[in-house]
């Protein structure tokens, strides 16, 4: 009961003192997270699309795939970037391990599935209804890729989130290939971990408060933007 | 306008997001530890004086001595500091580095819950203090990960002449934080670094139970990693960092670091 007390003051002060490191910590965390989320999304929105859209020998397997990878463990993805960039591995001239870099490549790695996966389910429902007409204005597949991801933003606003939610709360893979180093690779979950296994309990309880109301409000903003554009849409 | 507001501000996150992956020139090392040097809080005592001293930053990823090794092993630290002197010394012999040298040490203690169901706090050594545990069968968290402090472990059962095992043996496979954690949950012996267990909140009904024999102590070790085996490591300024660590001025340093006003590191380097 102590520590959960004690955690929301923590929580509070932490918040209200600003502190430096906190700061860098929380702006590491959310920088890495959005740009894995960017980068994601790139490629993840348009595989999911022409998923849909296509019919070629293998794509059920490949759908399969998609759909199993979306449980991929962060240990196991962190091992395998780990095993890449590692000097000893065949990305290990990049010097890449233990940066920002390798976590973005990481998380990518861990949301790439997610945000196909379900862009594709999205998209083929979509495309359901549209065929006909779609097929009558003699539109190729090629260009509605773009026309049904436009169509289908609001889902894959939320698509997209669960990408950013997943990567911001995952903490195994971060901590394998960043290192958990202090001020370059510290993010708000790998501090949790480590103020943890300080047993300072309310401090770490407190960072996970924060955590979440930063997540809390970075999903507030993109449901109040979603919602303004579908009222205008009307 | 709005819309164009909207696309301007993901425009400016976007890149103020992707600016934590640009590579910064700064002159640094990447330093593999161990997670005791790193929770006292060592490192932020005297990483500043150094880098103050020679412009070098040093990047600290603090694993267990086992995983460190590895991590020197493929070439991915241009620095090594850990506790397993036989270790050490075997991967000296393997050609991964070419010297190391003593550098501080502390002690292990043998901590337990308060009322001591085993009896050990009268032990008169450890070797005493850990068959009366497997006598007793009361429970004993194991890190059970390779690390240094495990390795240590291992050594002292084998000392004992006990196989550990059973019921009460539990090997978690955790750092030294985590098993303190759930030692103090499951109410275990468990045997830690001094440093680590000074600089631990959680102790619930934990305290040091022994104590004091030399079987206990812990030695620190700084090693330079081998130019031959991985040429692209930036062994000048590890050298540096070596060679400050042993001088009068890192091992200075090391003495003047205090947590909860007891001294914590003892420097040895000769």
């Amino acid at each position: 009961m102590t520590a959960s007390d004690n955690a929301f003051s923590t929580a509070l002060a932490l918040i209200l003192g600003l502190d430096d490191t906190l700061l860098g910590i929380v702006s590491l965390s959310l920088q890495v997270s959005l740009t894995a989320v960017l980068l994601a999304a790139l490629v993840a929105l348009p595989l999911g699309a022409a998923l849909a859209l296509w019919r070629f020998p293998g794509r059920s397997a490949i759908i399969v795939v998609l759909n199993a990878f979306m449980g991929l463990p962060p240990v196991v993805a962190g091992l395998t970037v780990y095993l890449l960039l590692s000097r000893a591995g065949p990305l290990g001239q990049f010097g890449l391990l233990f940066t920002p870099s390798a976590m973005v490549v990481a998380q990518v790695l861990l949301i790439l599935p997610i945000i196909a996966a379900l862009t594709r389910q999205q998209v083929e429902e979509l495309h359901g209804e549209y065929r006909e007409q779609l097929q009558s204005l003699g539109v190729s597949r090629l260009r509605r890729i773009p026309t049904l991801l436009w169509d289908a933003r609001f889902g894959l606003l939320t698509v997209i989130l669960a990408g950013f939610g997943r990567a911001s709360a995952e903490v195994g893979a971060v901590m394998i290939v960043g290192g958990n180093i202090d001020g370059v690779t510290r993010v708000m979950t790998t501090a949790i971990v480590l103020e943890t296994s300080k047993g300072n309990l309310p401090l770490a309880l407190g960072l996970g408060l924060v955590l979440l109301a930063l997540v809390t409000l970075i999903n507030a903003g993109a449901y109040l933007v979603g919602e303004t554009a579908r009222r205008r849409l009307g | 306008m709005h819309k164009l507001g909207l696309a301007l501000a993901t425009l400016s996150l976007m890149g103020w997001s992707m600016s934590a992956v640009a590579q910064d020139d700064e002159r640094f090392i990447t330093l593999a530890s161990t997670t005791s040097t790193e929770q006292s809080g060592l490192f932020d005592a005297i990483l500043p004086q150094f880098t103050e001293a020679t412009d070098i930053e040093v990047r600290v990823v603090a694993v267990g001595t086992g995983q460190a090794f590895e991590i020197a092993r493929r070439g991915d630290a241009d620095s090594l500091l850990v506790h397993d002197t036989a270790g050490e010394e075997r991967f000296v012999a393997e050609g991964y580095a070419t010297e190391r040298a003593n550098v501080m040490y502390n002690d292990f203690v043998v901590i337990g819950p308060g009322d001591d169901p085993a009896g050990i706090g009268d032990a008169e050594t450890v070797e005493d203090a850990f068959s009366r545990i497997a006598e007793a069968a009361a429970p004993f968290a194991s890190r059970g990960d390779d690390s240094g402090t495990n390795r240590a472990e291992r050594r002292l059962w084998e000392a004992a002449g006990v196989e550990p095992g059973g019921e009460w043996y539990r090997e978690l496979g955790s750092g030294m934080g985590p098993t303190l954690n759930t030692a103090a949950g499951m109410d275990a012996y468990v045997m830690a670094d001094r440093a680590t267990w000074v600089a631990f909140d959680n102790r619930q009904n934990l305290e040091i139970l022994f104590e004091g024999d030399e079987a206990l102590f812990n030695q620190y070790g700084s090693l330079l990693l081998s130019e031959e085996r991985h040429p692209h490591l930036e062994h000048d300024l590890a050298q540096q960092w070596h060679e400050w660590l042993l001088s009068e001025d890192g091992q200075q340093a090391i003495a003047d670091f205090e947590l909860k006003g007891q001294q914590l590191f003892f420097p040895n380097a000769k």
